[in-house]
């Protein structure tokens, strides 16, 4: 359906994931994602799915993880503070190797903080955030359109997979209004068949299924954890997505994702026309991490300038994976303050005359 | 009324000892033996035959290791078969 | 099945009827608990409930973190492991995408009326259609032994040296006396498991409750166990079984909280 709508971002998502197969969508309010919970009260009911706002963030994780125990596509979404509370049930449903959509609309923090948007969550959505050794497939868009075309990438990759899959954006991304075209998706053709682990009842007194993150045996518990990072080596080998703009001739790469990038694509342009030659590469997959191109690039550019809403996260992976060849610097916004194009291309300025070009 | 005949076999292996139902039974036909199984625990051992067959061993049984048996009813039926009756001959059978 | 080496040996076994056997619905593996625990007995029960309504192929249970928690080691139905206080909410999220399926959650007591207080009342509240087991041991017995939300005023614990003290560590919660003021509720009861005359009891109820699921009777069944702790309270099971009369069962009387009015 190619007509264009003009939706806010939380709404966007929600209604390519209704078309995206979802039938279950446990969550609990909290702004900056409140329109998306709204969303769902509103239609998934009448869409074929079952829409439940629960007593907690922690009530509403374990009902995704029942729920998906049961082989349906199913969700939440919530913004910091509510995300925190889920990393203990997201961590269960890690192990147990259980496919959902999460999303997490990053408000500035730390703390109750404020409503504003903030990319203050990276370390916490990349690198695991409850305990244990495990990883998500976290994925970062920068604008409406992509808050939606995610949703399908995500939940393909979840069920892919059977890993669960976030959606990390921001209040910004979440509340402003922008033009979006849903794709063709015929949800038949991307379900996978989970028949031989759900926990559906013994149907025709077949074998027990029973779905658990308990392995005391620490032999077992070893053998879990390693399928879990060949799991991982292999999602990174094979799903890592990011956009690289004017790349070919830069002397400075701008690195920044979701709403940054967009401040920096900004900031790129004007400072070609002064004379710079700037590039971006914007990481799409926070995790699996572009590493590969980036090192490579690293080869090609003088410097690179990491543009984030943080105090400066992304940047220890830029580091990790540029090694310390050439300058990385770093500019940063926090409590919800957007990097805005001329403070970057000021920053552009000093790394040029630092790196001599 | 004649006491229905019971029996109780008992997944010694399994018993842990716990001397419930040995405390339950109504009979005192159960108590506990001296030798014990390959977990260490003595286990429960049917005693006395004087088992009804009331099932209140089993019930409380945590291992859930005890079948309980009890005399057919059938078995009674064919002791007072007669062949030809004819006229009202009143049998009754203690 | 090995046979008993000594005492009373029976050779006319073929002509006997078998009145009581084990179900097949429980696994063949014996229980992880303690010698006399009532958590086998309360499993036992529910998995003869579970062959005798016939539905073994479409219940899913949820089972907690605690003793229990190696549940579907021991119930030979589809099963999830949930978080330390969640198992309710699992269940809801099972109920809610699979209405026809049947769903229980088996818990202990701190599972259910400590951490995971807010999820029991808000299930209920909701009238989430399933069956809740809350088995009441009085006692954190996977961790070694400490003070539970339904420990008595003045039991001792790993964690109560000095036995239960109300002023400092709170009272032994009712929270099935609050199940049962709940409209969410259908069906509450509390049994026991400590005899024979409370194990056919506590066995009816949870054929009520599952029974009431079965039906699609519109509210949550709840069935509080009453059990022992043997290792826990440092009894033997006899004078563990002996307390629940003695004591437990005055602070914690048996029977029906809340039964459904007469056809709802």
């Amino acid at each position: 359906m190619g007509k264009k709508l003009l939706m806010k971002g939380n709404e966007a998502l929600a209604e390519a994931a209704i078309r995206a197969g979802v039938k279950g969508y446990f969550g609990y309010p909290i702004t900056p994602q409140s329109e998306l919970l709204e969303y769902m009260a509103t239609n998934l009911d009448a869409r074929g799915g079952v829409f439940l706002q629960a007593e907690s963030e922690v009530a509403a994780i374990n009902m995704v993880y029942g729920a998906s125990g049961t082989g349906t596509r199913v969700m939440t979404s919530t913004s910091s503070p509510g995300f925190s509370l889920m990393q203990e049930g997201i961590s269960y449903m890690a192990c147990a190797e259980l496919p959902c959509l999460l999303v997490n609309v990053v408000r500035g923090g730390p703390g109750l903080g404020t409503i504003q948007p903030s990319q203050g969550d990276y370390f916490q959505a990349v690198k695991g955030g409850g305990h244990g050794d495990y990883k998500l497939i976290v994925l970062a868009p920068n604008s409406v359109q992509e808050m939606a075309d995610l949703v399908y990438l995500g939940f393909d990759l979840a069920d892919k997979y059977r890993i669960p899959t976030l959606i990390l954006s921001d209040g910004a991304l979440g509340q402003m209004m922008e033009s979006v075209e849903f794709p063709e998706y015929n949800v038949e053709e991307h379900l996978v068949d989970h028949s031989s682990w759900t926990t559906i009842g013994r149907e025709n007194g077949r074998e027990q299924h029973y779905i658990t993150s308990l392995h005391l045996l620490s032999e077992k518990m070893e053998e879990i954890n390693i399928h879990l990072q060949d799991k991982y080596k292999i999602i990174q080998k094979n799903e890592t997505r990011f956009e690289s703009i004017q790349t070919e001739d830069a002397d400075i790469l701008i690195v920044a994702f979701g709403l940054s990038s967009r401040s920096s694509q900004k900031a790129l342009e004007l400072a070609r026309e002064q004379g710079l030659k700037v590039g971006m590469l914007r990481p799409i997959t926070l995790f699996p991490f572009p590493t590969d191109e980036i090192k490579h690039l690293a080869q090609i550019v003088k410097g690179i300038l990491v543009v984030e809403m943080n105090a400066g996260q992304m940047v220890e992976d830029v580091h990790l994976s540029v090694g310390n060849n050439i300058p990385i610097d770093f500019y940063g916004r926090m409590g919800g303050m957007i990097p805005q194009p001329d403070e970057i291309v000021e920053k552009i300025k000093d790394l040029s005359k630092q790196v001599k070009i | 009324m004649a006491k229905i005949h019971g029996h109780v076999k008992i997944e010694i292996e399994n018993c842990k000892g716990c001397e419930l139902c040995v405390n339950e039974c109504p009979q005192d036909s159960l108590k506990m033996s001296k030798n014990i199984n390959k977990k260490g625990y003595h286990y429960a051992v049917l005693n006395d035959d004087t088992c009804t067959g009331c099932t209140n061993c089993a019930l409380v049984c945590p291992e859930a290791i005890i079948t309980v048996y009890r005399e057919s009813k059938i078995s009674k039926e064919k002791m007072a078969t007669i062949t030809d009756i004819k006229d009202n001959i009143s049998i009754s059978v203690n | 099945m090995e046979t008993t080496r000594e005492g009373i040996v029976c050779n006319n076994l073929d002509q006997m009827d078998v009145v009581f056997e084990r179900t097949k619905v429980l696994h063949d593996t014996p229980t992880s608990y303690c010698p006399g625990c009532g958590h086998s007995v309360a499993h036992r029960l529910i998995m003869e409930v579970i062959d005798e309504l016939g539905i073994l192929e479409n219940t899913i249970g949820v089972a907690p973190v605690g003793c229990s928690v190696f549940a579907y080691h021991f119930m030979n139905v589809d099963m999830q492991q949930a978080a330390h206080g969640r198992a309710t909410a699992v269940a809801t999220g099972i109920k809610r995408v699979l209405p026809d399926k049947i769903v229980f959650t088996y818990q202990g007591d701190g599972d259910l009326a400590a951490i995971g207080t807010a999820e029991t009342i808000h299930t209920i509240n909701r009238g989430e259609k399933i069956v809740i087991i809350f088995i009441n041991n009085g006692i954190y017995g996977m961790t070694g032994g400490q003070m539970a939300p339904t420990t008595l005023e003045g039991d001792v614990t790993s964690t109560t040296p000095q036995g239960r003290n109300t002023l400092i560590q709170g009272h032994a919660i009712k929270i099935t006396e609050m199940a049962a003021i709940m409209d969410g509720a259908y069906y509450v009861t509390r049994q026991a498991v400590n005899s024979a005359i409370a194990v056919r009891k506590c066995k009816k109820a949870i054929k009520q409750a599952f029974q009431n699921q079965i039906d699609g009777k519109n509210g949550t069944n709840f069935v509080e166990i009453v059990s022992n702790c043997p290792s826990g309270w440092k009894m033997t099971p006899i004078e563990a079984n002996r307390k629940i009369d003695e004591e437990v069962i005055k602070y914690y009387p048996l029977g029906d909280l809340k039964t459904p009015p007469k056809g709802a």
